[in-house]
């Protein structure tokens, strides 16, 4: 990147760990943080969506799909989420390959799971082997997006639920007493009480969510950790032009900090947030607030 | 060959995750029974992670607590500092970091007044991951103590000031038991939470040593092999949901004995709310 960086073998101290940091595969390293910026910012209206949607479908008084709903909320807590993730990517992977397969492929005869392989046209592959490499890694952030808004959708259903049922029922029946319709009830009363008591919930969430960014690895997406294990690793003189022994544990630290700093300042936004849903409700926190100001 | 019959196949791969047994996994043919039979013998591997993490992590938990919950500034910035270093980051992140330092420690061994202390087993899953695990748990379980000591009802500690208890004998009998009590239904979600974190620790820098992993490892073992997700994956869930209903039930039962002398209209039972990846 600087021009003092031409013959990295002749330099030394900082001026060779300024040139060391700034080489092509560590703005790799530098972009991949934008990833998990990326994933978070997609992930995380994604999965509030289905949480709102698995919440609406538990509180439906239809009972089979009130059962849906609370079979996705529970299904998705009972087991350790990371076998989710090692699932959906294959599955959801294979689930769309197979689909495409029944529409494009032309010779139909030959079962796809055969054996101990999954075989599909060339034509159905998702993406195309042919398509470029920018299309292969969207496609797998796509699905790490998917599989990741799945899993969180479950938890973040079960906040909404109980936030929905936590606000008084009063509340509800004084809409009824206006003449206001169930819709009406359920858009103008009770989804704007409910976050403040969803927020706690949705907090932690939020705190969990950043910590499972690293799971991305698993994914096969080239992620933070990725990129971390790649660079910190011994380098020899032979090859490359900075040489280096194992440096990973540095590299980790860094990614420690980063999400220490991250977790950090989330925990004061959330604060900040938490107080200002308070003013002007009927709990306990807006009762000080209002003692507060008056 | 000939097909190993269920009993058979349990006999070479029952304890396989501990090395005893059948030197090879399957390669084909893979049948229902080897799945169940070898994903069941990873679980050795989360049960022991789990329950050893957890004891240990109880009594450094209970000092933590204290030490945060402590006046003097001088006990109650390091745990707090120590709280917010192992759940302000992911676990994934520490166990990399922990098997990256432990790694670096010198092969020879660490000579301490003519004593080499060896070193190359921390390295390995069942030490290092172990240690992580270990400080992990009881970093999360400290909050959750810390919070229970601070909701003990004032009139609790007021009797046990009119009885004329001071000091340890105070704490002893009437802040701790009382502490335990209130905490425990969010311990038992964070044991519960713990055991489901069990499944990253052959993900995550730990190698698996002549492929004895856990669960989840040979799960993915034969994911991998099969390219079908759709049979292993599901074994692993009901393994661990088996596992859930298990420590729901012992630390229901110690839930009991803890409320054991209230009214049992107050006794509340406690709820699965199990949390996601840390």
């Amino acid at each position: 990147m600087f021009e003092y960086c031409a013959d990295p073998s002749q330099l030394s101290g900082l001026t060779w760990l300024s040139c060391y940091l700034t080489t092509g595969t560590h703005f790799n390293f530098y972009w991949s943080f934008l990833t998990v910026l990326m994933l978070l910012a997609v992930t995380a209206p994604t999965a509030l969506a289905f949480g709102f949607g698995g919440a609406m479908m538990a509180r439906s008084p239809l009972l089979p799909v009130s059962l849906i709903g609370r079979g996705y909320i529970a299904a998705v807590r009972g087991v350790p989420d990371i076998v989710y993730f090692l699932f959906f990517v294959i599955a959801l992977d294979q689930g769309i390959e197979w689909t495409k397969h029944l529409f494009v492929c032309d010779d139909l005869s030959q079962p796809v799971w055969n054996g101990t392989e999954f075989r599909v046209c060339p034509a159905a592959k998702v993406p195309l082997a042919t398509s470029s490499a920018i299309w292969h890694s969207a496609y797998g952030f796509a699905t790490a997006v998917f599989t990741f808004a799945l899993v969180f959708g479950a938890f973040a259903a079960n906040v909404l639920y109980g936030a929905m049922q936590a606000v008084p029922r009063a509340q509800l029946e004084t809409g009824e007493a206006y003449g206001m319709t169930q819709r009406q009830v359920f858009r103008r009363i009770l989804v704007p009480q409910m976050w403040v008591f969803a927020l706690p919930g949705l907090s932690n969430l939020w705190l969990i969510l950043i910590k499972a960014t690293p799971l991305l690895f698993l994914l096969g997406i080239q992620d933070i950790v990725f990129w971390a294990r790649e660079l910190g690793s011994a380098k020899t003189s032979g090859n490359n032009p900075y040489p280096h022994g194992d440096w990973r544990v540095f590299y980790f630290l860094a990614l420690l900090v980063f999400y220490l700093a991250f977790t950090r300042v989330s925990e004061i936004v959330l604060g900040r947030l938490t107080l200002r849903l308070s003013s002007g409700q009927a709990t306990l926190g807006g009762e000080q607030l209002r003692k507060a100001g008056a | 060959m000939e097909p190993m019959s269920c009993l058979e196949t349990i006999q070479a791969y029952g304890l396989r995750s501990l090395g005893i047994g059948e030197r090879l996994l399957p390669r084909s043919d893979f049948t229902l029974c080897q799945h169940f039979t070898l994903i069941g013998s990873g679980m050795i591997w989360n049960i022991y992670f789990g329950v050893l993490a957890l004891l240990f992590g109880f009594f450094l938990a209970n000092a933590l607590a204290l030490a945060k919950a402590s006046r003097s500034p001088w006990t109650r910035k390091p745990a707090e500092w120590f709280i917010f270093l192992f759940r302000g980051s992911p676990l994934f992140i520490q166990f990399f970091l922990a098997y990256e330092v432990l790694v670096l420690l010198p092969k020879a061994g660490i000579n301490v007044m003519g004593i080499t202390i060896e070193t190359a087993w921390t390295t390995r899953a069942w030490a290092g991951a172990l240690f992580v695990l270990f400080l992990n748990t009881a970093a999360y379980s400290a909050e959750i103590f810390y919070g229970a000591l601070k909701s003990v009802p004032k009139g609790d500690v007021e009797a046990a000031d009119a009885y004329g208890l001071t000091g340890w004998s105070r704490f002893r009998r009437v802040l701790w038991p009382t502490m335990l009590r209130l905490g425990w239904p969010a311990y038992t979600n964070e044991a519960i939470f713990l055991f489901h974190a069990t499944t990253l620790v052959f993900f995550s820098g730990f190698p698996a040593f002549q492929q004895k992993g856990d669960a989840l490892y040979y799960a993915n073992y034969f994911a991998d092999k099969t390219f079908n997700p759709f049979i292993p994956y599901p074994i692993v869930g009901f393994y661990f949901i088996v596992l859930t209903l298990l420590l729901i039930w012992v630390f229901n039962r110690i839930n009991r004995y803890l409320n054991r002398y209230l009214p049992s209209n107050l006794t509340g039972r406690i709820r699965l709310r199990a949390q996601v990846i840390r």
